[in-house]
C-alpha cells in the first residue's frame, strides 16, 4: 500500500494540480496495473460494501488504545473523521508488512462471510502492521467511504497526459459501466471496452463577466440577450443513436436525468446541444436548491422523479447531422435550434427563451427581475459570434444581479471540522427578531487567515458555552453576508435560507445594534 | 510553620508562590516574577525584577529589553526566596527552559510551564521532579497527539527536501523562531545551503553563547535580493508566512513545522505544501509519564485541551483540577502579531 498511501499524501498536501497531476503520474509509474484499476474503481464509486460497521471498529480502538468513550468523542471532534481519529489514537505498529492495494482490496471484500472474531482479528492484525497514513486508509477503504482528494478532471487529465490520451476519450472510457473483475487497467483506459468517439463533447464556451457599461454594446440589436440560468450546464450528445450527458466539469452525468434522456432519444437526427439542466414543474424553474435534492443520489426513486422533475433549456446548437457547426454565426445556431426543438415540440427539452429590450434601461429592468424567475441575471452574446473554445472576451458576456447581503452578528463557532481544526473558522450568524437573535446562515468562506485568527482569538476568550466542538460567543462580531437568494426553510431558527451564504466583509465598524431584522429579511424572498 | 496556607495561588496577575510573594510567569505587572523559559507568553514585559536560567537571560534581554532587572540561575541550584527554597530543572522544551520547585514548610511544589520528554538534542532533557502538587500543560492532552521519534521526522523533512531539490523548487519550512526554528536547522544539517529569517537568526545566538553548536547558516532578509536561496532551504518565523515578503523567493514550496500538523485536516486547511507534526511540548504518552513520575497528590493542568485532560486524570486516579490562565493557545497568534510589528 506503500505507493497508493504516498499517492494520497500528495494529493493531500497540495492544491497546486501540476503537482497532482505529477503525484498521479508517479503513481501511475511506480503502482502495480490492478492497483491503477482500484484507483479508478474508487474513484467511480466502485467501492465494495461495508463488512465492518463503524461501531465495532471504534469499540476495537477504545480497546487498544485503553481510552474510555467520552474521551475518543473529544479526540473525534478534534479530528472531525472516524477513520482518521482511530488511527490516530491507536498504539504504534509492532511490525511493518507491505501488501499492493488490490490486496488489501480482496482481503476485505473476503470479509463478507466472516465471522465477527474473524473480522476483528483481521482489522487488529492490519492496524498492528500499517502506519499512521496507511491505517487511515485502510480504515476509509474498510468503511466504504474512501475520497480521493482529486477531481474527476484532476485524475483524467493526468491519465490523459501520462498516456498522450485524449481527455475526453479518457473519461468516456472509465466513467462508463464496468466491472472490476471483467475489464484490466490498460485496454480500459484506451477505450477497448468502449467506443469513446461517440460521446466525445466540445469544450464549453464560456463567458467572462460584463465590466463596462451596457451602453457599450451598441447597437444592442446585435445582441442576444437570455437569462442565465442557475442549474447544471451540460452537453447533451447524441450519436449513432446513443444519448450522453456531460457537465462542464467533463463528467458524465448521464444516468442522473433520464427525463431528457428519454426526450433526447426520441429524436431522429444527431446532434450536440449546450444546455442548462433545470428543475422545471408546470413550466415554471424551480429553485436550485430543488435540483440538489436529486444530485449525486444512487438510486433516483419514483417519489424524486415526480416530485422534483428535471429538464433542459437549450442555449446553443453544436453539432446537426454529425457536422460540427460551430463556426457559424451564432443567428445561424439559434434559428437552426429552434427549428429542431419547436418541431419535436418536447416535454423536457425547451428553449432557453430569448428576451427582447428596445433599450439599455429596459435591459436592466429584465436583469432586475431576473431573480423572480429564479434566474441570476442576464447573458448577452453578440448574433454574429462563433462557439469558442472555452473562455474569451468580447463576444459573450455574463451580467448577473448584484449578492444581496444582509448584516448579522457571529453567535455560534466552530473548529471540529477536521479541516481547518486550530482555528476557529466555521461560523453561524444570527440576525433579530423582536428582541431575540434567530440564526440564518451558516458560511465558512470570505475571511483571510489572519481574520479567522482574529475571530479565533475573540471565541477564546467570550466563548458563553461548550458544547461539543461548537463555541456559543457573545453576540458581538458583526459580518455583512452576501448570498445569491433566499428561501424559506426549517433549517434555520429564522425560518429562512440562504443560497450561496458567504462573509463579504467584516463590519467592525457596526455593533450588533446595526444587524438587519428577521421582518426586512422576509422581504427579500420573492 | 502556617497550616493552612497554600503554596501556590492562581491569581488574575498569574501563579502566585503565597509564602515566596512572587510570580511564576505572571502576564500583568508585578514586583518579582520567576520565569520559565523565553517564549512571548511566559515571558512577559513589564516586571520589577526576572529570575531565569542563565540561558533564558540574553533571550528577556533580546525579547522585553537590554535594561530589565534580571538574574540567572543554573538548574539544580537552589535559593531561598522569603523561606521558600527554589530551584529549577531542565524541562526539555526549548533552550533555558525550566520546571520550578517551591519547597516550604515540608510541602513541594513544581511549576512545569511547556515541556517535552523526548530530548530533541538542543534543550537540557526533561528531569523529572517528585512533588505534592505539580502544575503541568496539556496542550496536546488529547490521545491523537504522539510525535514520531526524532530520526523518523528528521528523516521526513530531508526526503521532502529531497523531491523538492529535484523539481529545483526551495524548500522554506515554517516554525516559531525561538525553539521550532532551531530543531529544524539541526534536522537539516547537511541537506545542503540553510538561509534562516535574521528574526530567528538573533536568537541563535541565544544557542552559540550557551555553548550549543547549531549547524552552518547564513543570514536571510527577504528586503534584499532573494534569487540566491533558489533551490535552497528557508527557514522563517510563522508571521512571513502567506506573507508578500515571502513570495518573492523564486519557486518555492513551504512546510509548517507544528504539533497541530499531526491531524489531516489541520495539514490542508493551511496553505502549506506540507506538515510535519514537530512540537516542543509533551505528546499524550509524554504528558501521562512525566506525570506519574512526579508522584504528585494533586495536579493542576493548564494550557489547551485542560478540562479534558484534567478529567481523563481524575478518572484514572489522579486528583486534577483544570486552571484558566493566559499561557498557551495564544502562543502562536502573539508571536505572530509580535513578529509582524517588526
Ligand atoms: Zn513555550
Ligand atoms: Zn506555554
Amino acid at each position: 500500500m506503500k505507493a497508493f498511501a504516498k499517492l494520497v499524501n500528495d494529493l493531500d498536501s497540495s492544491n497546486k494540480t501540476s503537482l497532482k497531476t505529477e503525484a498521479i503520474q508517479r503513481f501511475l509509474r511506480d503502482a502495480d496495473d490492478k492497483d491503477k484499476l482500484w484507483l479508478l474503481a474508487l474513484f467511480t464509486g466502485k467501492r465494495p460494501k461495508r463488512h465492518v460497521g463503524s461501531g465495532l471498529m471504534k469499540q476495537w480502538a477504545m480497546e487498544i488504545a485503553g481510552i474510555p468513550e467520552w474521551l475518543f468523542i473529544e479526540s473525534y471532534s478534534s479530528v472531525g473523521d472516524l477513520g482518521e481519529t482511530i488511527a490516530l489514537i491507536l498504539p504504534p505498529p509492532q511490525q511493518q508488512t507491505e501488501k499492493p492495494l488490490y490486496a488489501w482490496m480482496q482481503d476485505i471484500i473476503a470479509l463478507a462471510d466472516a465471522t465477527e472474531a474473524e473480522k476483528r482479528y483481521f482489522v487488529l492484525h492490519a492496524w498492528n502492521n500499517l502506519n499512521t497514513t496507511e491505517r487511515f486508509i485502510f480504515n476509509k477503504l474498510l468503511g466504504g467511504s474512501f475520497r480521493v482528494g482529486l477531481s474527476s478532471k484532476g485524475l483524467i487529465n493526468a491519465l490523459a497526459k501520462h498516456y498522450a490520451l485524449d481527455e475526453t476519450a479518457v473519461a468516456h472510457s472509465i466513467m462508463g459501466e464496468w466491472r472490476l473483475d471483467d475489464v484490466e487497467f490498460e485496454p480500459l483506459i484506451h477505450g477497448h471496452y468502449s467506443n469513446t468517439f461517440l460521446s466525445k463533447p466540445y469544450p464549453f464556451c464560456l463567458a467572462y463577466a460584463l465590466e463596462t457599461p451596457v451602453e457599450r454594446l451598441a447597437p444592442l440589436s446585435e445582441w442576444q440577450a437570455e437569462y442565465k440560468w442557475d442549474g447544471i450546464r451540460g452537453q447533451l450528445v447524441k450519436r449513432a443513436g446513443e444519448v450522453f450527458i456531460w457537465s462542464r466539469g467533463e463528467e458524465l452525468v448521464t444516468s442522473q436525468f433520464p427525463e431528457v434522456v428519454a426526450t433526447a432519444q426520441q429524436w431522429d437526427e444527431d446532434f450536440v446541444i449546450d444546455g442548462e439542466i433545470l428543475p422545471i414543474k408546470e413550466g415554471a424553474v424551480l429553485n436550485f436548491s430543488e435540483l440538489q435534492k436529486r444530485l449525486n443520489r444512487k438510486l433516483l426513486t419514483r417519489k424524486i422523479l415526480t416530485d422534483t422533475p428535471v429538464g433542459m433549456y437549450a442555449y446553443d446548437l453544436l453539432e446537426w447531422k454529425g457536422e460540427d457547426i460551430r463556426l457559424r454565426p451564432l443567428q445561424e445556431r439559434r434559428a437552426l435550434l429552434e427549428m429542431i426543438v419547436e418541431s419535436y415540440s418536447p416535454a423536457s427539452i425547451q428553449l432557453s427563451p430569448v428576451v427582447s429590450a428596445a433599450d439599455p434601461e429596459s435591459l436592466l429592468q429584465l436583469r432586475e427581475t431576473a431573480r423572480e424567475r429564479n434566474s441570476e441575471g442576464l447573458m448577452l452574446k453578440h448574433r454574429r459570434s462563433i462557439y469558442h473554445t472555452g473562455r474569451k472576451k468580447g463576444d459573450w458576456w455574463k451580467w448577473k444581479i448584484d449578492p444581496l447581503t444582509i448584516d448579522a452578528v457571529l453567535i455560534y463557532a466552530q473548529k471540529g471540522s477536521g479541516r481547518r481544526s486550530a482555528y476557529y473558522s466555521d461560523y453561524t450568524f444570527a440576525v433579530r427578531d423582536g428582541d431575540m437573535l434567530v440564526t440564518i446562515a451558516k458560511a465558512y468562506s470570505g475571511l483571510t487567515d489572519k481574520e479567522i485568527q482574529e475571530v479565533s482569538r475573540f471565541v477564546n476568550k467570550n466563548a458563553i458555552e461548550k458544547f461539543g466542538p461548537v463555541r456559543t460567543v457573545k453576540p458581538e462580531l458583526v459580518f455583512e453576508i452576501a448570498f445569491e437568494g433566499i428561501g424559506y426553510s426549517s433549517r434555520h431558527k429564522s425560518g429562512v435560507a440562504l443560497r450561496f451564504p458567504r462573509i463579504a466583509r467584516w463590519r467592525k465598524d457596526k455593533t450588533v445594534q446595526d444587524i438587519d431584522d428577521l421582518e426586512t429579511v422576509k422581504k427579500l424572498i420573492t | 510553620m502556617i497550616q493552612d496556607e497554600p503554596l501556590l495561588r492562581f491569581c488574575s496577575e498569574g501563579i502566585y508562590c503565597v509564602p515566596g510573594r512572587f510570580y511564576i510567569d505572571p502576564w500583568r505587572p508585578v514586583a518579582k516574577a520567576l520565569i520559565m523559559h523565553g517564549h512571548a507568553d511566559h515571558a512577559r514585559e513589564g516586571m520589577q525584577h526576572y529570575l531565569c536560567h542563565h540561558f533564558t537571560v540574553p533571550i528577556l534581554k533580546a525579547r522585553i529589553g537590554a535594561d530589565i532587572q534580571v538574574q540567572g540561575i543554573a538548574y539544580n541550584e537552589p535559593t531561598y526566596l522569603n523561606g521558600v527554597k527554589v530551584s529549577f530543572h531542565p524541562a526539555g522544551h526549548i533552550i533555558g527552559s525550566a520546571q520550578i520547585r517551591l519547597e516550604y514548610g515540608g510541602k513541594v511544589a513544581v511549576v512545569s510551564g511547556d515541556y517535552k520528554v523526548q530530548d530533541d538534542g538542543l534543550s537540557t532533557p526533561f528531569e523529572p521532579v517528585r512533588c505534592h502538587e505539580f502544575v503541568t500543560e496539556s496542550t496536546f492532552g488529547l490521545p491523537i497527539y504522539k510525535w514520531l521519534p526524532v530520526e523518523s521526522y528528521q528523516q521526513q523533512m530531508r526526503q521532502w527536501i529531497t523531491e523538492n531539490q529535484a523539481r529545483g523548487k526551495t524548500s522554506v519550512f515554517i516554525g516559531y523562531s525561538l525553539g521550532k526554528a532551531q530543531r529544524i536547522l539541526k534536522a537539516l544539517e547537511g541537506m545542503g545551503d540553510i538561509y534562516v529569517h535574521y528574526s530567528i537568526a538573533r536568537l541563535n545566538e541565544a544557542y552559540v553563547s550557551a555553548g550549543i553548536p547549531l549547524p552552518e547558516y547564513r543570514n536571510l532578509d527577504l528586503r534584499e535580493d532573494v534569487k540566491k536561496v533558489a533551490g535552497k532551504i528557508v527557514i522563517v518565523p510563522p508571521a512571513l508566512a502567506d506573507s508578500n515578503a515571502l513570495k518573492r523567493i523564486p519557486d518555492f514550496a513551504t512546510a509548517i513545522c507544528s504539533g497541530w500538523m499531526q491531524v489531516r485536516g489541520a495539514r490542508r486547511w493551511r496553505s502549506a505544501d506540507a506538515g510535519f507534526a514537530v512540537s516542543d511540548h509533551a505528546d499524550w504518552p509524554g504528558l501521562l509519564q512525566a506525570i506519574k513520575a512526579t508522584e504528585a497528590d494533586k495536579v493542576y493542568v493548564t494550557h489547551g485541551h485542560t478540562q479534558t485532560f484534567a478529567k481523563y486524570l481524575n478518572e484514572t486516579g489522579i486528583y486534577a483540577e483544570a486552571i484558566k490562565t493566559e499561557f498557551g493557545a495564544e502562543e502562536e497568534i502573539e508571536e505572530t502579531v509580535k513578529a509582524e510589528k517588526e
